[in-house]
């Protein structure tokens, strides 16, 4: 009992000690955004590999949702006959929740996880040391890139993820279970909000800085060994996916 | 132009170096050698500034590594290649862009100066032609020669080597050994070696520091080193696994573990036959 008791102490202590670490690790990275060497077009390097290389997989995860969002929201709609709104409710789910979210976990899991390997490899293979020996600040250089990176992509991801995924919605409601083009265009329009685009966006802001200094923070702080990387990476995917819900929740509940 | 005073660095309670006093002078080939876990690859960190020491002071020309600010720390890097054990090219970049990175990096020297300096320093180490390929396309003896290009880029004062040697065949091991030499002669710089293998440490070596177990056992000229009376030292140089430094780090009789008896009249570590 009382085992278990030091057992969970333990935890917490650890576990708010790393939150400190991590925290520390955030701000002196993004201070680096304010201090020469500029990293320029490392920056447009990484948003390349970060952000184009999740478009593919958030245009297939966007259109699938808003299809399926029209079509089961169809279903429910049309028993209480109001298929009309059908618009809006699928406009309303991708912009102010499916969306951030579901491109924030594809993003975490195509983007997230390769920067804490990359990371962690360069590690290993003493690369990051490297870097230093050739008088280039690897914090600016590797972590800041990266946490930009992610920040500024994906918002334009999510916004991508939306449009394919209202484009989508519409092709089912309208195309397939027959809901009138004119109704479902003029809904939409007329129950979104600028506020409703603006908590989309202002979630995919945070999510993208969250993804970015959790997975360079797991990349630095791994154990500088194959096994210790890996599981970095998992924990780093793992850690991210969670944050990124409560994240959701809290921000959402500022935005009602 | 090198010196260390009364150097020691922790690893929380466990002392990796303790009170090290040394002097690398220019010009001249230094070589570092001692067994496994005896401190070598952390005295060369703590030299190239990649480690800050427990206490005790490292100089760089005269200025101390400890206590000088990130910035001069990277402007004295300027002036210092390092050569890693495991090569630690960049990944992402082609053969080229590794021997060319230092040079994007720092200078603003024309595209074709840095063609002509890449080109150079690949000749050097033999690997001219080898520019587009990738650094997982090359074996462990070609990337360690790429590295020695990298290193060589900024012609520094200064190079450390880590293990060079490891880990190649005996002819990558020998084409290295005696890169090190010649660039040493030719271009004035000053090298530290840090390395195990011993042949090729006296071969090159104008300057031999010993370590065990954090200390500097002895110090001086291969063949001061070479005909030193010391045991530790002789069983080093020859190898032998029966000496004052004990193969085994076990701190239990091997009896006792087996017998599952903790009988403390037993001798620790590993029985080994006599010769």
């Amino acid at each position: 009992m009382i085992t278990a008791i030091g057992q969970l102490g333990r935890t917490v202590i650890t576990g708010i000690e790393k939150l400190g670490d991590a925290t520390l690790f955030a701000l002196d990275t993004l201070r680096l955004l304010f201090a020469p060497p500029w990293q320029g077009k490392h920056f447009v390097m990484q948003i390349y590999a970060v952000g184009v290389g999740s478009l593919i997989i958030i245009i297939i995860t966007g259109a699938f949702t808003g299809m399926v969002l029209s079509l089961q929201g169809y279903h429910m709609l049309v028993k209480v006959g109001t298929e009309a709104l059908l618009g809006p409710a699928v406009a309303l789910s991708l912009i102010r929740e499916l969306g951030p979210v579901l491109a924030a976990l594809m993003f975490v899991g195509r983007a997230g996880s390769s920067i804490t390997a990359e990371i962690g490899i360069m590690r290993v293979t003493e690369q990051m040391d490297a870097l230093e020996m050739m008088a280039v600040n690897s914090q600016a250089r590797v972590m800041l890139t990266r946490v930009i990176a992610c920040a500024v992509s994906l918002p334009l991801l999510v916004a991508i993820f939306d449009v394919v995924g209202l484009f989508a919605g519409y092709v089912i409601g309208v195309d397939m279970l027959g809901v009138n083009s004119g109704v479902y265009i003029g809904e939409t329009v007329d129950k979104i909000t600028l506020s409703d685009i603006e908590a989309g966006l202002v979630k995919s802001l945070y999510f993208g800085l969250l993804v970015g200094v959790i997975t360079t923070y797991m990349g630095q702080r791994a154990t500088a060994t194959t096994e210790g990387v890996a599981k970095a990476t998992t924990q780093a995917v793992m850690l991210c996916s969670v944050m990124v819900l409560i994240l959701d929740y809290i921000i959402t509940s500022f935005y009602l | 132009m090198i010196k260390t005073h009364a150097l020691t660095k922790k690893f929380g309670e466990m002392k990796a170096l303790d009170d090290i006093n040394l002097h690398v002078r220019s010009g001249e080939v230094t070589v570092i050698m001692g067994g496994s876990g005896s401190g070598k690859t952390t005295l060369l960190r703590l030299l190239a500034g990649l480690e800050t020491p427990s206490s005790g002071s490292i100089f760089f020309a005269d200025e101390d590594l400890a206590k000088v600010s990130r910035k001069r720390l990277y402007e004295l890097r300027l002036k210092v290649g390092m050569l890693f054990q495991y090569s630690a090219l960049l990944n992402s970049l082609t053969v080229y862009e590794n021997v060319a990175f230092p040079l994007n990096e720092h200078t603003d020297l024309d595209k074709d100066v840095i063609h002509t300096i890449v080109t150079m320093k690949l000749e050097q180490v033999g690997l001219r032609g080898f520019e587009q390929m990738m650094p997982s396309q090359l074996s462990g003896g070609m990337a360690k020669r790429v590295a020695f290009a990298r290193a060589l880029a900024m012609d520094p004062q200064v190079v450390y080597f880590d293990e060079p040697t490891s880990g190649l065949d005996p002819i990558s091991a020998g084409v290295i050994s005696s890169l090190i030499h010649e660039t040493t002669v030719k271009t004035r710089m000053t090298s530290v070696v840090v390395t195990h293998d011993v042949k090729a440490g006296l071969d090159i070596a104008d300057h031999v520091i010993l370590l065990w177990q954090g200390k500097v056992i002895a110090e001086g000229k291969p063949g001061t080193i070479k005909n030193s009376d010391d045991p530790r030292v002789q069983q080093f140089i020859e190898g032998r696994p029966n000496g004052p430094i004990p193969f085994s780090r076990s701190t239990t009789a091997y009896v006792d573990d087996l017998t599952h008896v903790n009988d403390l009249t037993h001798k620790p570590g590993c029985v080994r036959l006599e010769e």
